[in-house]
C-alpha cells in the first residue's frame, strides 16, 4: 500500500490552510482511503470548486482540475462521460457544493454519475473571510451575519441522498480512521458517493464564534458525534445538536455511464437507420 | 460530395461538428438552438460519441470542457440567454486553454426577447461577454452550407488555437431550409490538437502552460500519462496558482495574443464587387441574403455599391475594412441589433483617414431586412 | 531518550518513533494536544517535540491528526531486526 506521500506534490507545500484548519485532516484521510485502493495515478482525476477544501486537488498528484465556484460536479460529469474508466473525486466545500453548487449536486446524485464527492463542511465561508454559508447554524455570528444567522442550515447528507446517491456518509476530522473508511466505501461504490466531512475552520468561523482553538473545535466534533447506529436509539430531543456519523445510505445501483454504454452497445447492434 | 439534402442551419451546424470529428455534446434546450442538440443526442451515440443534456447552460458548458480535457472534441449549442450564463466557464476555458466550440443561435433580445425572432445583438457579448483580457474567437455564417463551413472552421481554430470558439448563427440562419451538398468528411482538411509526445517529452518535463511553445502549448489529455494542474487562477508554466507580476503579465499578455494568431490564421471574409464600390455594405449572418440583392439591384441602376461580408467577426477582419474605406464614399452596416459590428467597422475605417460616412441600419423588430430596406438606404447613401 | 533540538528542520533523529517535517508544520498544537502518553510538548520556537521517545505508544494519532502531512511515525522495529540494523 503506497504512503500518501507518494499522492503529494511536494514542491509546492506548505498548503495554504490556517494553522490548525481541519481540511489537511481530511485530505490525508482521503489519502489513506486511496492508498487502500491503490489506482494507477493517472486513472485518478480531482476536481474541486472555489474555497478553501477546492485547493485541495493542487496539492495532489493525480489528474487535477480546479474549476469555476459550485462547478466541480459538472466539469466532473464532462470528464467521466468522455472516460468512464477514469477515477473522478470531486472535493467541494460546504458554500461550494450547497449554495451555488446545490444544482449540481442535486442533479450528479439523480444521474448515480460515478463520481465520488467530499464535501468538507466547515460551516463556513472561510476563503473569503467568514460569511454564512447554508451550513452554518442559525444564530451563529458570521461577517454577513453580524447580528446573529437567520437562517436554519441543510442536512447535506439527506438533500443527496433524497437526489438519489446511491452511497452517503458523514464523517469528522475528528475520526480520521472512520472517515478514511468511508471514502474508501465511496470509492468502491460505482454510482454516485457523497461523504460529508466535518471540519473546523477556527480563524474564521471558531474565533468569531468563541468555539475555542483547534484542538477544542475537535473535540466539540468528538462529543456531539453520534454514529447512525447509536443515533437510532435516540429520541429527537435527545438527537438535537449532534452529528450523525457513518454510511447513512447505501444502496447501489445502474451507474450512469454504464447505462450510457448499454445504449451505445444497442445501437450498435441494430440495424441503424435515424430514430423517429 | 455527399448527395444534396434540404437541411436547416442548424442540421448544418451539427453535420459541420460532427465531419470535424466532435465526439462529446453538452447541451440544454434554448430556441432557436435546440436542434443541434437534439441531432447530436441522435447521431453521437451511433459514432462512439457521448451526448448530455446538463441541468442548465452553466452545468453543460462546464461538461463539455471536462471532457475536453479528457481528450475528447467538444461542442454546446445555446442562444442568448443561455449564452449568457455560459460566460463564466467561457472565460475558465479562455483561461486554461481549453479548446471548446460554443453555437450561439442569436435570437432577438435582450432577455427573453424574442425566442423564435431573429437578432444579432449577441456580437459584443461574444467577444467581451466574460470577464478580464481573454481571447475568444467567433464566426458568423451567411448561409446554411456555410454554417457547416465555418463551424469546421471553428472546431480546427479551437484545437489548433486552444481557444473557445463562438459560432454566431442566428434565427434565420438556425432554422431556414436550403439545399445544400455537404463535402465527405474525408476530404476536410481537420486540425486536432498537438499533444505532448512521451518519446520526447517526460511527464516530469511536460510544461502544460508552456509560455515559449509556438503557436500555443502542447494538450495532454487526463489520463494519458501526463498528469499536471488545470486552474482558472492565474497560474505558471505547470499550471500552479502564482501572485507573481512578472509570471502573471506573461501568461494574460500570451493569452490575450492568442487573437492575432487567429487574425494571422482564421481571418474569412468574401467581398462581392468591391474593387470599385463607391457605396460599400458590410453585413454578416442573416443579412448578407438581402445585402447581396440591394447590391446586385443597385449596381443594375448603376450605383458602384458592393458588398464585404465578415465570416470571422472576431478578430474582425478590420485591415481589409481599412483598405476598402479609402475607396468607399460610404458604409452602410445593416445589423440586427443597434450598431455593434459597426463599432469596429467606424474604429478601422476612420483609422484610415478617409472621408467616409459610415452608417448603421439598424433593426431590432424581430425581424430581418428586405432588400428593399438596404436599397433605400444605398441610394439615400447617394443624396 | 531526550528529543533532538530543532531550528525549523527536519527532526529525524534515526529511530526516533515520531518524526517531524518541520518546514510544513504550522504549530497548531494539535498533536501535542491529542497524545494519549503525553509526549509531546511545545519546544524551540513553539514547534512540537517528542519529550519521551521510550512513552510513546506508536499510536499514530499524532501522524492521523496533522493536518500539515508534518508528523510520521515509525513502524516499531522488530527486535531481530534492530540488531540486525534494518530498518523499515
Amino acid at each position: 500500500m503506497p504512503a500518501i506521500s507518494e499522492y503529494l506534490r511536494s514542491g509546492v507545500l506548505p498548503h495554504i490552510w490556517c494553522p490548525g484548519c481541519g481540511h489537511g485532516i481530511i485530505l490525508a484521510a482521503i489519502l489513506r482511503a486511496i492508498a487502500r485502493v491503490d489506482p494507477p495515478k493517472d486513472e485518478v482525476v480531482v476536481v474541486s470548486g472555489i474555497g478553501c477544501a477546492s485547493r485541495a486537488p493542487g496539492y495532489l498528484d493525480f489528474n487535477t482540475l480546479h474549476t469555476t465556484h459550485g462547478r466541480a460536479l459538472a466539469f466532473a460529469t464532462g470528464i467521466k462521460l468522455a472516460k468512464p474508466n477514469m477515477r473522478v473525486i470531486v472535493i467541494t466545500g460546504d458554500g461550494d457544493a450547497a449554495a451555488i453548487g446545490g444544482n449540481h449536486l442535486i442533479h450528479a446524485a439523480r444521474r448515480n454519475i460515478g463520481i465520488t464527492t467530499i464535501c468538507f463542511n466547515n460551516s463556513i465561508y472561510g476563503m473569503t473571510g467568514g460569511q454564512y454559508s447554508p451550513l452554518t447554524p442559525v444564530g451563529a455570528t458570521a461577517t454577513t451575519a453580524p447580528y446573529g444567522h437567520l437562517e436554519p442550515s441543510f442536512d447535506l447528507c439527506e438533500l443527496a441522498r433524497a437526489s438519489g446517491a446511491s452511497f452517503v456518509a458523514r464523517g469528522t476530522a475528528y475520526h480520521t480512521n472512520a472517515l478514511t473508511d468511508l471514502v474508501y466505501q465511496a470509492l468502491e461504490n460505482k454510482g454516485f458517493s457523497f461523504v460529508e466531512a466535518i471540519s473546523q475552520c477556527p480563524v474564521s468561523y471558531g474565533r468569531r464564534n468563541k468555539l475555542g482553538d483547534a484542538a477544542a473545535m475537535l473535540t466539540w466534533q468528538k462529543e456531539h458525534a453520534v454514529n447512525v447506529r447509536a443515533a437510532a436509539k435516540l429520541s429527537p430531543e435527545e438527537l438535537q445538536g449532534k452529528v450523525v456519523t457513518g454510511v447513512l445510505h447505501n444502496s447501489p445501483r445502474q451507474e450512469y455511464t454504464d447505462a450510457y454504454a448499454e445504449l451505445a452497445a444497442r445501437l450498435s447492434q441494430s440495424k441503424g437507420g435515424r430514430p423517429a | 460530395m455527399s448527395a444534396a439534402r434540404l437541411i436547416q442551419g442548424n442540421e448544418a451546424c451539427a453535420e459541420g461538428a460532427l465531419a470535424a470529428g466532435c465526439r462529446f455534446f453538452g447541451g440544454y434546450p434554448i430556441t432557436p438552438s435546440t436542434e443541434i442538440a437534439e441531432m447530436m443526442a441522435a447521431r453521437l451515440p451511433r459514432v462512439g460519441g457521448k451526448f448530455i443534456q446538463m441541468e442548465d447552460e452553466i452545468a453543460s458548458m462546464a461538461a463539455i470542457i471536462g471532457a475536453s480535457l479528457a481528450g475528447l472534441k467538444v461542442m454546446t449549442a445555446t442562444s442568448g440567454p443561455g449564452f449568457s450564463l455560459k460566460l463564466e466557464n467561457v472565460g475558465f476555458a479562455a483561461m486554461c486553454e481549453v479548446p471548446c466550440v460554443i453555437a450561439n443561435v442569436q435570437r432577438a433580445g435582450p432577455s427573453t426577447g424574442g425566442p423564435t425572432a431573429v437578432g444579432q445583438g449577441d456580437i459584443m457579448q461574444a467577444r467581451w461577454g466574460t470577464h478580464g483580457d481573454h481571447p475568444t474567437v467567433a464566426f458568423m455564417p451567411y448561409s446554411v452550407r456555410d454554417s457547416f463551413d465555418l463551424t469546421v472552421t471553428g472546431f480546427n481554430c479551437a484545437e489548433e488555437l486552444r481557444v473557445p470558439v463562438v459560432i454566431l448563427l442566428d434565427e434565420v440562419i438556425g432554422h431556414m431550409r436550403e439545399r445544400v451538398e455537404l463535402p465527405d468528411p474525408a476530404m476536410l482538411s481537420i486540425i486536432d490538437r498537438r499533444r505532448p509526445d512521451p518519446s520526447v517529452t517526460a511527464p516530469s518535463d511536460y510544461l502544460p502552460y508552456d509560455h515559449s511553445a509556438e503557436p500555443v502549448p502542447a494538450m495532454a489529455d487526463f489520463g494519458s500519462g501526463y498528469r499536471y494542474h488545470v486552474t482558472g487562477l492565474h497560474h505558471n508554466e505547470r499550471g500552479m496558482p502564482t501572485g507573481k507580476a512578472p509570471e502573471i503579465d506573461r501568461l494574460v499578455r500570451r493569452l490575450a495574443a492568442k487573437m492575432e494568431l487567429a487574425r494571422e490564421k482564421y481571418l474569412l471574409y468574401e467581398e462581392h464587387e468591391t474593387e470599385d464600390a463607391e457605396i460599400l455594405v458590410i453585413a454578416g449572418g442573416s443579412p448578407v441574403r438581402p445585402a447581396k440583392r440591394a447590391v446586385r439591384m443597385a449596381r443594375e441602376a448603376g450605383i458602384r455599391a458592393g458588398l464585404f461580408v465578415p465570416r470571422t467577426i472576431w478578430p474582425f477582419p478590420g485591415d481589409r475594412v481599412r483598405e476598402l474605406a479609402r475607396t468607399a464614399r460610404r458604409i452602410i452596416v445593416p445589423e440586427l441589433n443597434l450598431g455593434q459590428m459597426v463599432l469596429e467597422v467606424e474604429r478601422y475605417a476612420y483609422s484610415s483617414g478617409a472621408p467616409v460616412k459610415i452608417e448603421s441600419l439598424g433593426r431590432v423588430d424581430g425581424e430581418l431586412f428586405t432588400p428593399g430596406q438596404i436599397y433605400t438606404a444605398i441610394q439615400e447613401a447617394l443624396l | 531518550m531526550r528529543a533532538q533540538g530543532n531550528d525549523g528542520h527536519r527532526q529525524d533523529g534515526g529511530d526516533l518513533p515520531v518524526q517531524f517535517r518541520y518546514e510544513w508544520c504550522k504549530k497548531c498544537g494539535i498533536c501535542i494536544a491529542f497524545c494519549p502518553r503525553k509526549v509531546l510538548a511545545k519546544g524551540q520556537k513553539d514547534y512540537p517535540e517528542l519529550t519521551d521517545a521510550e512513552r510513546c505508544a506508536r499510536c499514530k494519532l499524532c501522524e492521523l491528526m496533522c493536518p500539515d502531512f508534518a508528523v510520521t511515525v515509525a513502524e516499531r522495529q522488530r527486535p531481530q531486526a534492530a540488531a540486525e540494523g534494518e530498518t523499515k
